[in-house]
Order: C-alpha cells, then structure tokens, then sequence
C-alpha cells in the first residue's frame, strides 16, 4: 500500500476527504528512540464514533495529536472537512482548532478557574462577548448535567464530574469533531458507562464526530462504530465493531476482543463432562454466532444432520451495537471426520469457530 | 519613651528609607522579572516559543548575576548606578543593585512557578486554538498565581536582609541605623528596636504571604 505512486495517492485522498471529515495518510512520526507512527492511513466518516485501540506506546496518542496538530506529522496527509491542515499557518490553524473539541485523560482543567469559568475559556479565547459567553456556558452545563455546579472549583469535583465539564469545555465551539484521549481511563467502572453514554447521547444529539483513543475493548464495544486497531505505529486491524468483533483477522485484534466477549470455561466444567465414548474424538469448540444465524438451532441440527454429540459447557448473549451475537463453548464427540464435517458445515453458515482444546486442557488437566 | 525625640525621628526616617528601598526594588524586580521569567519558559525545550539561544543566554545572565554576593555586585556596578541614579550614594542609588539583585533572584523563583503549571493545561489551550499570548494570559499567569504570589514573598523577604547591606554606601535604613547607633556607639537599645521592627516587618510579610497564596490558590 506504500506503494501508491504520488499522483494515485493524492486522488485517494481527494476521494476520502469528500467522504470523511477526517483523512489521515501514510503518517509517519519518529521520536529519538523509535518510530511512533509508521504509516497510518484513516478516514473517519461523519457522524461516527471511531475507536482507536492499542496497547501502551502503541502511538495512540501520537495518532490522535496529529489530528490538530498539536503534534505535527514528519510526513503524510491531515484532512478535516477536506481542509488540508498541513499548509494552514499559525493562525488559519487556530481558527480551525475552535471547531475541534479535546477531551483529555486527566481532565486539564483550570485548578484556579470555577467550573463555569472553565467552560467558558474556549469562548474567551475566541473572543466571544461576556452576555452570549454565559448563555451558552449555561446551556453547555445543563448538557452535560452539571448546571448546579456551576460556581464550584474541579477541586471539589468527582472523576466523572470533572470528565463532564471537560466534554462542555471541548464543546463549547459548537465542534463538529470530538477528539478523546482515553477519556474514561482515569474513572471507576461506573462512572465510565455514564460518560461514554454521554458522549454517545452528546453525538446523536450534535451530530458530532467523535474519535477517540482507548486500550480497553470494553470501550470500543460500549460506543464505537468503527475501531481501528493499532500496533507498533501501524493499523493492524479497522472495520466495523462488530466484524472486528466477532472476525477478528490479526491474533492481536483476536486477543483484545477476547478481553471482552471471550469465554472462559467454569472451573472443573470439563471434568464434569461424561467421558466420550469409545471409538470417538473430543474437541472443545468456541462457536460465534452473529447476523442472520444468531437465533438458527445450529447446535440441534449439527448434532442430527453428522450424528455427534455437542455438549454445552458455557455461553452467553450479548450485544454490540445492538446486533446480538451469542458465544458457546462445546464439546464436540463424534468421529474425527465426522467432527471435521462438522465444523466445516457451521464455518459455512458464516459461524466463527475456534477449537480450544489447549486453553480447555488446562483447567480440566488441574481437576484431574 | 526612653528613646530621645531625635532618635525616634531617626528611628522613622531609617524605617522609610527601608520601605522605600525594599518596594521599589521588589515592584522594579516584578515588573522585569515576569517577563523574563516567561521568556525563559516559553524559550525553553518544551516551552510554547523553544529557541535554544535565547534560552541560554537568558540563563546565563540570570545565573552570572545570581552567583556574584550582593556587596561585590553592589561595588562592581557603581558606574552603572552612576548613570542611572546620578549618585553611587543614598538610598536611590541603593536601589539600582538591590533590584538588578532582586530580579536575578525572582526570575528563577517565577520561573520554577511557571514550570509547575501542568504541561496538561497549556496543552489543552492549544487544542482550543489559544495564541501563544493568550496561553501566557489565561493560562500560564493565572494557574501559577499561587506560585508567583510566593516568590514575591520571598522576595520581599530577602530584600530586607539585603537592604540592610546597603548601608554599606550610604543607603540609609534600618540596618544602616542599627550599624551606626546601636554597634558603634554603643547604644543597645536602638539595635533591639531595630531587630525586633526587622523581625516584626519580615514576620508580617510572610503572614500576609501565605494568607495570600492559601486564598488564591483552589487546590
Ligand atoms: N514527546 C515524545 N518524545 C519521545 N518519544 C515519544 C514522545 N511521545 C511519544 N513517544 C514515543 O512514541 C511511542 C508512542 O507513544 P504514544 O504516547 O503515542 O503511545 P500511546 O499508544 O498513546 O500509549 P499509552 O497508552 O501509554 O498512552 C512510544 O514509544 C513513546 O515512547
Ligand atoms: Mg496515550
């Protein structure tokens, strides 16, 4: 993909930056010691909420930087609204960071300013006259839930608190783009769901774009539409949540979703199981089930259709993005190839099936 | 009253020439310091406007005039006092090194409050699309209120001490006074009042100080 001669690379980006209201290219950014983004292309279509997960150095905040260039790229492309940012000077970038909100992990908010005054800052700074700066901190601050706080200092404020004014702060432009950095990493479990839920509220309601940077799947599977997965600087991974989700291509990808919808077996379970029967083989599967097979018998029918036993050890149902998609974990007695049969049969009802006999030894070789 | 009414004038006189000595310098010593100490700071490697030489040069200055003890400064800048006070001599000319010693001083002081500013906020003003002016106003100033509020105290403080050593030519004050009066003529008491006015003065300051700095910060 590096590839792209310079006259197809700058059509591609033409072509996304009608599309998306953020186009990233090939963005490269090296620091002393290594690269921390090495090639990273993305386009975030309007109105979305685009995840983007990493581990710790990964180059998330880097990646996120870039966007208002608060970090300027050693090379490659920033689009907003079609806008390249690159060539913008001193003050044509100023105007255009109004229009863009950040929220940040430690809140980075004014000790010495009260929570109106703090929201109020952005609105200052631009420039906008005493009496329409407080309408509109009122208003933010009914937004987002906090209009009786109005006059206290963050000192005196909740975690989730202060996050809330952080969000009215980054709003109080009227953005079009919201850009979080691991907004909820520094909040107790709770308090996270509120604020996610809240930024997913304030997008719907503002038709906001919203990108923003996690290492918890849990977030990406709470609120994301898109994520993009990124590893040692590169986009590993991108696609819808839910096909990220439940087809996870690349094993670190497949590792973070197991994080979240992974299914552990309950202790001692397999030992419970009746020995299979002579003549016949074991496998533990992990079956996937989403989109149009979710609610099938699949289990049922693979059992008359190959004539094998499937045993269920452990399941659940959940949701991500309101599509529903269950996990089980079974095991599969029958005859080698009639288990092969099987398997193939389910893969082609677009059922993700992994064997997990390895993780399953383990527990079952400890109750043994 | 035991002291005679010519001693209590003298008393006072030397009080006012303190005040004005110690004022003076502190508001020169502000008013030069704050600017340079944001220079410092926006100059330096993760400051808002980073170039190295500016940076270094201020530096070395900074460290140059804070190196050299204050009665040698006080001598070696006689000529410069000259031109500027018309005199070497008398409280005036005192001022000159006191607040040339007193800005080297609070710089540093000021500076360390800037830096203590989260890196976080200023951050956060970029994102906003704060010019690098309106960072240095609403946000670099204000959140290090607290900080810069004691450094003036400090200040102030240190300015005291310092101006007794200005008597040395011919600075008057409340130094100068305890030297003359209560050392070389042997009068103890006029040297007790005026330790105890010193102690009472600097006591004050750093009360006022401190209130001060707990009412404006909101930590
Ligand atoms: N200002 C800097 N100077 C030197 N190296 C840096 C700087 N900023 C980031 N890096 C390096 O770049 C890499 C990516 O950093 P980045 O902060 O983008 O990672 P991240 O994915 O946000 O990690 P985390 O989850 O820990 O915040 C890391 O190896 C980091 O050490
Ligand atoms: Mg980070």
């Amino acid at each position: 993909m590096n590839a792209l001669t310079p006259h197809v690379a700058a059509h591609v980006a033409a072509q996304d930056a009608g599309r998306a209201l953020v186009s990233l290219r090939d963005l490269r950014k090296s620091y002393a010691s290594a690269a921390a983004l090495d090639g990273v292309s993305l386009a975030v279509a309007r109105g979305r909420i685009f995840g983007i997960v990493g581990r710790s150095g990964a180059g998330k905040s880097t990646l996120l930087r870039c966007v208002n260039l608060l970090e300027r790229p050693d090379s490659g492309q920033v689009h907003l609204d079609g806008q390249d940012l690159l060539t913008l000077d001193r003050a044509a970038l100023n105007t255009v960071r109004r229009r863009i909100g950040m929220v940040f992990q430690h809140f980075n908010l004014l000790a010495r300013r009260s929570v109106a005054d703090n929201v109020a800052l952005p609105l200052e700074l631009a420039g906008v006259p005493a009496a329409a700066r407080s309408a509109r901190v009122a208003e933010l601050l009914s937004l987002v839930g906090l209009a009786d706080r109005a006059g206290a200092y963050p000192a005196q404020l909740s975690g989730g608190q202060k996050q809330r004014v952080g969000i009215a702060r980054a709003l109080a432009g009227r953005p079009s783009l919201l850009l979080c950095d691991e907004a909820t990493s520094a909040l107790d479990p709770e308090t996270t769901t509120e604020i996610l839920l809240l930024i997913r509220d304030l997008r719907d309601r503002l038709s906001l774009t919203v990108l923003l940077i996690t290492h918890e799947m849990a977030v990406v599977k709470a609120i994301c539409d898109e994520v993009a997965v990124l590893e040692r600087g590169r986009v590993i991974e991108q696609g819808r949540v839910f096909d990220v989700f439940t087809r996870p291509q690349h094993p670190t990808t497949a590792n973070f979703v197991a994080e979240v919808i992974g299914t552990t077996l309950p202790d001692g379970a397999l030992g419970r199981l009746p020995a299979p029967q002579p003549g016949t083989q074991r496998r533990i599967l992990r079956i996937l089930f989403a989109g149009p097979h979710a609610s099938r018998a699949v289990i049922s029918e693979a059992s008359r259709e190959f004539g094998i036993d499937l045993n269920i050890i452990a399941g659940r149902v959940d949701a991500i993005g309101g599509a529903p998609f269950g996990v089980l974990a079974v095991a599969a007695d029958g005859p080698p190839g009639r288990l092969m049969q099987a398997t193939a049969w389910m893969r082609g009802l677009g059922l993700a099936i992994d064997a997990i006999d390895a993780i399953a030894a383990e527990p079952a070789a400890l109750a043994a | 009253m035991w002291l005679t009414p010519a001693m209590q004038d003298l008393l006072l006189d030397a009080a006012n020439e303190t005040a004005l000595m110690v004022l003076a310098a502190a508001g020169i010593a502000i008013a030069a310091g704050l600017p340079l100490a944001l220079l410092l700071q926006a100059t330096a490697p993760d400051g808002i406007a980073r170039h190295a030489a500016v940076n270094r040069v201020l530096g070395v200055v900074v460290n140059a005039i804070r190196s050299v003890p204050f009665i040698i400064l006080m001598v070696a800048i006689v000529p410069f006092t000259r031109a500027v006070a018309g005199s070497s001599i008398g409280t005036t000319a005192a001022i000159v090194p006191l607040a040339i010693a007193a800005t080297a001083f609070i710089v540093r002081l000021f500076e360390t409050a800037l830096r203590d500013v989260d890196r976080g906020l200023v951050e956060a003003a970029q994102a906003m699309g704060a010019t690098r002016l309106q960072i240095v106003t609403h946000v670099l100033v204000p959140e290090a209120a607290p900080g810069l509020v004691a450094a003036i105290t400090v200040t102030l403080v240190s300015l005291v001490g310092y101006s007794a050593m200005a008597g040395a030519v011919g600075g008057g004050g409340l130094g100068d006074l305890g030297i003359r009066f209560g050392y070389q003529r042997f009068m103890p008491e006029v040297m007790a009042i005026v330790v105890v006015l010193l102690v009472l003065v600097v006591q004050g300051m750093q009360t006022l100080g401190d209130a001060l700095v707990r009412r404006i910060s909101r930590k």
